[in-house]
């Protein structure tokens, strides 16, 4: 049985993890210098089998394990490596229609000397925090809240940056009354017109119309480990097999990883994650993503208006694989 | 093609021939049954006057997914279409109009490469032609078998969209059933004016997605065009017999600048 969650698989680096901590407290409290050298050996020890561990386990991450990754709650959220990359931020939350879905976050920022505006989609990471960002699952007020903050970007000629991290947008009632397709449709209209430079990131969960709705870009880059899937694995075991919990085959079959979207030329790049993903040293991941985002902008600062809007046309005009008969 | 049909609405045993005489709109309860995208070209443009175009797309199996080409053989051999639009133009009260139309017989009406490409080529050829767009959305979403290639078919037919606002050439949606997931997340809810004929499924998630998220009680009319054009994302819902009236006047009002020039 494949594990279900990033817990279950990363367990045995987990455990590693805490039993060196533990043996360092051990070792800062003992006095007698010869044990204190036996334990810092065996921390040593510890220390060398664990980074093998994650070398071997992340070498070798299948598309059902970056599902896994991409989800896990310690990875940075849009919040962290805003803030992480980002001099300066001005969350601005209003949609001026109907309210703040705090599931999409977004504002103006200063990103290494530059001046932008920034959005993404927001998880929470302990209970309160996730029930308040509605598990990163966007309403049709978020969608509206990034498109009147990228019409704002597009009226001040400040390049739009966009990070995708949700699993869904939100499927319920509510959303549906309030026209949750159409916020979605509008969403990506308004990005495909944009008279900026727009760059999109996903940086863990790519998930469906709810990450495609502030996911169109003049450049597109997705995290090493991140995943972009038209439906959840789950959901496509549950349709095709009629049994959600073979989410592992379906992953594979849906060939949802950044190495996929590369080869079916869906993403401009690959950002690189640290040794053992982005949630193991979230300010070197921070910094590998800024340095993407910048080069993209700067390779962006050269075209014009038109030339922006016509690139993001003919990009997301070419994006398909059919053949003809006969 | 059976000799009788029991009505979806009403449980009627109905005469095939009698039906067909009605474009499938029941006579006792007006249930509208799903018209095939030959027949809803038939029953709307002027007689003789559509012309297929891009009839040689066809789709492939770009991710070697499991049971998508015998799941295409299947389709093709159920419909003989080749994949779930028809497209081309035709003339609707003599005025030439860009059509596509959505097959839900073909795999759900899904949205794959084939159908985004139809799609934004008659967007296009709309723009180009300086004629109005019609599309008839009949689709499930998007197609699962083709993965992130599916997804991107959102933006991209979207960008015909685009296409049309720029040439200043109307564009009309009408949602029937059903009109899902993908499709009314992108070109379908960015159209002009939307038209949907009455109880067509309109919604975002499925069933199925809504349960697993834990949506719990749903109002009697949820994902029902009715649904949608209460709380303002359709404009007009519109019996079948009656559509192709009201299709005819907004592309002549709408499009008179189009069609002057
Ligand atoms: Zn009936």
């Amino acid at each position: 049985m494949p594990a279900k969650t990033w817990k279950e698989w990363e367990g045995p680096v987990l455990e590693l993890q805490d039993g060196i901590a533990k043996l360092r407290q051990m070792a800062a409290k003992e006095a007698d210098s010869a044990k204190r050298k036996a334990l810092e050996s065996k921390i040593a020890e510890y220390e060398a089998r664990l980074a093998k561990y994650i070398d071997t386990q992340y070498s070798q991450l299948g598309p059902w394990e970056k599902v896994l990754v991409a989800r896990a709650e310690p990875r940075p959220y849009t919040l962290d490596f805003i803030q992480a990359i980002c001099s300066e931020f001005i969350e601005l939350e209003g949609d001026r229609r109907y309210g703040n879905d705090p599931a999409i976050v977004g504002g103006p920022a200063v990103f290494r000397g530059r001046p932008i505006v920034i959005l993404g989609h927001q998880k929470g990471r302990n209970i309160q925090q996730r029930q308040y960002r509605n598990f990163g699952m966007a309403k049709p007020e978020g969608y509206r809240k990034a498109i009147r903050l990228m019409q704002m970007a597009d009226r001040f000629g400040l390049p739009v940056v966009a990070l995708l991290d949700t699993p869904a947008a939100d499927p319920g009632v509510d959303s549906e009354s309030r026209g949750i397709s159409e916020a979605i449709a509008d969403s990506i209209l308004t990005m495909l017109g944009l008279r900026v430079p727009t760059v999109a990131a996903v940086i863990g969960e790519g998930g469906s119309g709810g990450a495609i709705g502030i996911g169109v870009g003049n450049h597109v880059l997705m995290l090493e480990h991140a995943v972009y899937s038209v439906i959840p694995p789950e959901g496509c075991a549950a349709i095709l097999w009629r049994q959600p919990e073979r989410g592992d085959e379906a992953a594979a079959a849906l060939r949802l990883t950044a190495q996929s979207a590369m080869e079916l030329g869906l993403i401009d790049r690959i950002v690189p994650e640290p040794k053992g993903g982005a949630h193991r040293a979230p300010d070197v991941a921070a910094l590998s993503l800024g340095d993407e985002l910048e080069r993209s902008l700067k390779e962006l600062s050269g075209l014009t208006p038109e030339e922006l809007r016509e690139q993001r046309y003919r990009k997301y005009r070419s994006m398909g694989v059919f053949g003809t008969a006969g | 093609m059976a000799e009788f049909i029991k009505c979806s609405g009403c449980g009627r045993v109905l005469f095939h021939t009698e039906l067909m005489q009605s474009w499938k709109v029941c006579g006792h309860c007006g249930w509208h049954h799903r018209l095939s995208a030959r027949e809803r070209i038939e029953a709307t443009f002027d007689p003789g006057t559509f012309e297929e175009l891009d009839a040689d797309l066809v789709s492939v199996d770009p991710l070697g997914f499991p049971e998508y080409r015998e799941k295409l053989a299947a389709a093709e051999q159920k419909t003989g279409l080749r994949d779930a639009i028809v497209s081309g133009m035709a003339r609707l009260d003599g005025l030439p109009v860009s059509v596509a139309v959505s097959d839900f017989a073909f795999m759900g009406g899904s949205m794959g490469s084939v159908a985004g490409e139809k799609i934004v080529r008659s967007l296009e050829r709309a723009a180009e032609r300086r004629c109005a767009a019609i599309q008839f959305c009949a689709s499930g979403g998007a197609r699962m078998q083709e993965g992130m290639l599916s997804l991107m078919q959102l933006p991209k037919t979207n960008a015909g969209v685009q296409r049309c606002r720029d040439a200043g050439v109307p564009y009309i949606a009408v949602f029937t059933d059903p009109t899902m997931a993908g499709v009314l997340a992108s070109y379908a809810s960015v159209a002009d004016v939307i038209l949907a004929e009455p109880r067509a499924m309109v919604g975002f998630a499925g069933a199925r997605v809504s349960k697993q998220a834990g949506v719990g009680k749903v109002p009697d009319d949820f994902q029902m065009a009715e649904f949608a054009h209460k709380h303002g994302f359709i404009d007009r819902i519109v019996a079948r017999g009656e559509l192709r009236d009201v299709l005819a006047a907004l592309v002549r009002i709408l499009g008179a600048r189009c069609y002057a020039g």
